[in-house]
């Protein structure tokens, strides 16, 4: 506890870095995954191939894809941008799925409803299709958030500094309060972003709280 | 670093030979996965059927799966710290290890298994049970069958986490072919760490396709919703006035990974036989 307040600062600025590695592919990951699950909603055919291509590179394990990444990019190993590239690719595929399944759970009807007052295929999508499918999206959110703060702490093997260097540094010191305080610190960023997404979804959704009350 | 350089590496044969060449390290990060898996098997199946069928400690798999916030390297040094120091023998970098492992694949394997005991529904139970079936022969003739789509997508997710984690084992001594990734960072060897990573990606790209392919044939085609299909076109085809369903393509979706094409109950194996018995009764609005 002593240690954790005396180096506050350097774990503030680490949690910083952190929740920039993780936070960042997040919003990039969810701005791909939209109209890729939005065509694998509209398309079954396409559905299968959006989907298998990127469970595919989910399977990818993340150490692995930290080290493929540069030669391929044409960047430097120590290049905070693999990290970003790996975790929006991680988020990529895990959202185009709950983005397909979010559109195709919108009732039939509702769909219907909004035909005859005259929206269109976009217009419909942006105002009556993706507002529904926002509680199912930000679940989905919630599991990617989560999984990315605990596999950017991977990133720490390779050098590059977020909360991973705690646990790597406290086992080559063989310091176990080092690794508990990283431990903890990366348990408590996945619970901000958590919490953050329940918030911004809720916001998102007045009207699943009015059928509540 | 260059395709040529790659390729002179992968065809060095000083590289596939002895305890650092190729083949040993591909054995060796198969015999943990297997070995971790088998453990975590029978941990995981018993009690997470047990919870599906009982319906009771639910919060077990709760738990499991917030567990998984926890990072995994974290809990990779953490369980190595504790534990290493306790073991005194070569096994002190290899129990550690697997417990994590162990520890990792359980969540999946867990939830999978209670999910896909939960999908069976009470019916489905009740009639197998009105058909003289025994307690047993209602556990492997019913529920396993059912369950098993979401149990064997809880086995693909932790055979590719342990996959992943036993790479990153490397770290803390363990052998493998994240030794190449390790080691090459240690050494500053690019070649040997990305020739390194090539060989766990296809490990797991390979192990993944045999799983799904595990999928696609062991599951009865009543519950994956290919009987369904066949049914359904045969209905179109047969019954030129049927309208095509419009959300047909979404409820005939063949994927067991979604809990809903078990658990809805209209897509059910019930169903399924329905449609097989009269199919030009299907689809008539």
């Amino acid at each position: 506890m002593t240690w954790a307040l005396d180096h506050i600062g350097d774990i503030m600025s680490r949690a910083g870095q952190h929740a920039w590695l993780a936070g960042l592919p997040l919003v990039l990951g969810l701005v791909i995954a939209l109209p890729l699950g939005w065509l694998a909603a509209r398309r079954p055919r396409l559905r299968a191939v959006l989907l298998t291509t990127t469970g595919l590179l989910y399977t990818i394990p993340s150490l692995a894809l930290f080290i493929l990444l540069p030669p391929l990019l044409g960047t430097k190993i120590l290049d905070p941008v693999n990290v970003i590239v790996a975790m929006t690719v991680y988020t990529v595929a895990l959202l185009t799925r709950t983005v397909a399944d979010g559109l195709s759970s919108v009732d039939g009807s509702t769909q219907q409803a909004a035909i005859a007052m005259g929206y269109g295929s976009f217009a419909r999508f942006r105002a009556v299709d993706l507002p529904l499918a926002v509680p199912v999206i930000a679940a989905g959110l919630r599991v990617a958030a989560v999984s990315n703060v605990s596999i950017v702490s991977v990133a720490s093997l390779i050098g590059i500094s977020q909360l991973g260097y705690f646990l790597t540094d406290g086992y080559a010191r063989s310091f176990p309060t080092e690794v508990w305080v990283g431990i903890v610190a990366c348990l408590l960023l996945a619970l901000v972003f958590d919490l953050v997404i329940q918030v911004v979804s809720r916001v998102l959704t007045p009207w699943t709280r009015a059928v509540a009350a | 670093m260059s395709l040529a350089t790659i390729w002179a590496w992968f065809t060095d044969p000083a590289n596939w030979q002895g305890t650092d060449g190729v083949p040993n390290r591909v054995l060796e990060h198969l015999l943990y996965t297997g070995l971790t898996l088998l453990i975590a098997l029978v941990v995981a199946v018993p009690l997470g059927a047990w919870v599906g069928h009982s319906g009771r400690l639910r919060w077990l798999v709760t738990g499991a799966n917030a567990a998984r916030a926890i990072p995994t390297l974290g809990l990779l040094f953490a369980v190595s710290m504790f534990v290493g120091p306790l073991i005194q023998s070569d096994l002190a970098f290899v129990i550690p290890s697997i417990t994590v492992l162990v520890l990792l694949a359980i969540p999946p394997l867990l939830s999978g298994t209670y999910a896909g005991i939960d999908s069976v529904e009470p019916a489905a139970r009740d009639a197998a049970r009105g058909m003289g079936m025994t307690g047993w022969q209602v556990l492997t003739k019913v529920e396993a069958p059912i369950a098993l789509p979401l149990f064997l997508s809880g086995l693909r997710s932790a055979t590719l986490q342990v996959i992943a984690t036993a790479t990153i084992a490397a770290s803390v001594s363990l052998g493998g072919l994240g030794r190449y990734l390790i080691d090459g960072l240690a050494s500053r060897d690019y070649v040997q760490m990305v020739c390194g990573s090539i060989l766990v990606a296809v490990l797991a790209l390979v192990a993944d396709g045999l799983l799904a392919l595990l999928e696609k044939r062991a599951v009865s085609p009543g519950i994956s919703g290919r009987a369904t299909r066949v049914a359904r076109s045969r209905a179109r085809n047969s019954d030129p006035h049927s309208e095509p369903d419009p959300d047909g393509a979404d409820r005939s979706d063949p994927d067991p990974r979604q809990p809903a094409v078990v658990g809805s109950g209209s897509t059910g194996p019930v169903e399924a036989t329905a449609a097989t018995g009269t199919p030009s009764e299907r689809d008539r609005p």
